[in-house]
């Protein structure tokens, strides 16, 4: 039996040019880029490369390319980097309800060294209003972080307007895109951000590698220390292999976008409207337009997901859930409590990500299964008995 | 998520599942904010349970452990059963996950709870259903605290910053 993979936000696949640019390279080079000969040469050339490729997914300069470990280290970078680089300027920080926890964890040390920190509720649909970010900076406030797409609902940050009131009062803006990078279309130059974090394995590059958008001119101190590496921005002998691999895959997203997009969405528009039809009682999460174009959460009434999860992945089907139980930390997740949910239905959220090998087979394989699967789990629900007899 | 294969095994084809309809005690542990929630349903004949079904919201463990304890406890005298706790269903299952050990395994709990409202009901106390339902987490005060020097620390801290200790998040709330 196939296995039908929708968890696309946890890994994706390697693209087969991504895997051959990769793999051409462990063949042929091996040398340091920061050594200055015949060895070293090819090195450099195939990490510049790799800088142009980034650089043009996102409409950057390709010097404002930063290659890193990932979506976490970009996130980090940019959030106590700045909050090292501008310490005399203030110690103020905007955020939103809904972050990645990298974002939520790099602010919890700052708080250990004095920063302070707001961050802002979102509506029901997860959206941040700019108007409350402009009335919460203050003159010590020093950046905002607010993510450009979320990764457990979808919904799309206005982040163009957010950017132009941060330049407005002369606070630096960070945003996390790595669940947007590479799906849909992102540019700096529109988005006018300062810095922007992105993630190969979010678009068919390996994981353990990113990059950290950081526009000429930005105050930002280096996280990791050492030597000269990448503009003296972030020390230590580059993951080249990773980083040809995320160059790759940069280049494929930019290219094929136009035919990936519309195609994606139209499949998750008939998974969206098939498991809506087909079971009663659940309840979409997320903005219904300003969406990601991939993802759709659904939480179900009654039961919890970690065992829905698992009855589907006895069919073959792998996605994810934000219950409490299936998290290590055995509590519901911040980003739907976030927008208003109650933590019993939160408990039951599944988020179905697609990728650019789902077929029309694959979403029917789900819409026959699932409702089956939700009954059975329900008739085991004492919930579901309260609220359906007596 | 490693489960044992007894835990799938009673995760995929549970035993016992539904309400005894007209049943002499019924358990009720758990809350569905933590994730688990499950209740037992028990048919009592001369001390002995001779029919045990369950209901539970909950992930893959708890219902495994539902569906164990339901088998546990079938054909035992009420004293036999009252003896029953949660490490023996986790044993009986093959083990649990350690994250799962303290939130999902309230089978015996669940059962103990069944047993004490039919022996109210039988020595005539109106079964107070809100007292029945044991108090699976206790929320005495909000936010997170190290359980070696009581400080208030950060969310999910790794650490305490006062005493610098590792602070356990398996079962902290």
């Amino acid at each position: 039996m196939g296995v039908i993979y929708l968890d696309h936000l946890a890994a994706t696949p390697l693209h087969p040019r991504v895997k051959e640019a990769m793999i051409h390279h462990i063949e042929t080079v091996f040398g340091n880029p920061s050594s200055d000969n015949q060895v070293g040469q090819p090195a450099e050339q195939a990490l510049e490369q790799a800088r142009v490729q980034v650089a043009a997914l996102i409409n950057a300069e390709p010097k404002e390319v930063v290659f890193n470990s990932g979506g976490t280290e970009s996130v980090n970078h940019a959030i106590k980097g700045i909050g090292i680089g501008l310490r005399e300027k203030g110690r103020h920080i905007i955020t939103s309800n809904i972050e990645h926890k990298s974002v939520l964890n790099a602010l919890r040390t700052l708080r250990l060294l004095d920063y302070r920190v707001t961050s802002l509720d979102v509506d029901k649909y997860g959206l941040v209003d700019p108007a409350q970010v402009e009335k919460a900076i203050t003159p010590e406030t020093i950046l905002i972080s607010i993510m450009l797409a979320n990764n457990e609902i979808g919904t799309i940050e206005p982040i163009a307007d957010i950017a132009k009131i941060a330049s407005k009062h002369k606070v630096m803006m960070h945003t996390d895109a790595v669940a947007a990078t590479g799906i849909i279309p992102v540019d700096v130059q529109e988005l006018g951000v300062n810095l922007l974090s992105l993630a190969a394995n979010q678009f068919y590059g390996p994981p353990g590698v990113g990059a950290l958008f950081i526009r000429k001119g930005t105050p930002i101190w280096p996280l990791i220390d050492g030597g000269l590496q990448e503009n003296k921005r972030r020390a230590g002998a580059e993951n080249l292999i990773g980083i040809v691999g995320l160059g790759m895959a940069a280049e494929m997203a930019r290219v094929e976008m136009p035919e990936r997009l519309p195609r994606i969405k139209a499949l998750k528009d008939r998974l969206a409207k098939s498991l809506i039809e087909r079971i009663p009682e659940i309840k979409v999460n997320g903005h219904p337009t300003q969406c990601l174009p991939h993802l759709f959460s659904v939480s179900v009434e009654y039961i919890e997901g970690e065992s829905l999860v698992l009855m589907l992945d006895e069919e073959g089907i792998i996605v994810a859930t934000r219950s409490a139980c299936a998290s290590g930390s055995l509590r519901a997740s911040h980003v739907l409590i976030g927008t208003g949910l109650g933590h019993a239905l939160a408990q039951g959220t599944l988020v179905f990500t697609l990728g650019i090998d789902n077929t029309e087979a694959d979403i029917d394989k789900v819409i026959t299964v699932m409702p089956g699967i939700v009954q059975t789990l329900r008739e085991m629900s004492p919930l579901y008995k309260k609220e359906h007899v007596g | 998520m490693a489960y044992s294969p007894i835990v799938l095994d009673h995760f995929k084809n549970p035993r016992n599942v539904g309400e005894i309809i007209s049943a002499d005690g019924v358990g009720e542990v758990g809350n569905p904010v933590c994730g688990d929630m499950m209740n037992v349903y028990i048919k009592v004949e001369n001390d002995r349970l001779v029919d045990v079904k369950f209901k539970t919201f909950g992930c893959g463990a708890a219902i495994a452990v539902s569906s164990m304890i339901t088998e546990m406890a079938r054909g035992k005298t009420l004293a036999e059963a009252m003896k029953i706790t949660n490490a023996d269903v986790a044993e009986a299952l093959g083990g649990l996950p350690p994250n799962k050990l303290h939130c999902s395994n309230l089978g015996a709990d669940a059962l103990h709870s069944a047993i004490k409202n039919y022996l109210d009901r039988k020595a005539g106390k109106v079964p107070d259903t809100e007292l029945d339902k044991e108090p699976h987490h206790k929320h005495e005060r909000e936010g997170c605290y190290c359980p070696y020097c009581s400080k208030q620390v950060e969310e999910e801290s790794p650490l305490c910053i006062f005493c610098g200790k590792d602070i356990p998040h398996d079962h902290d709330h």
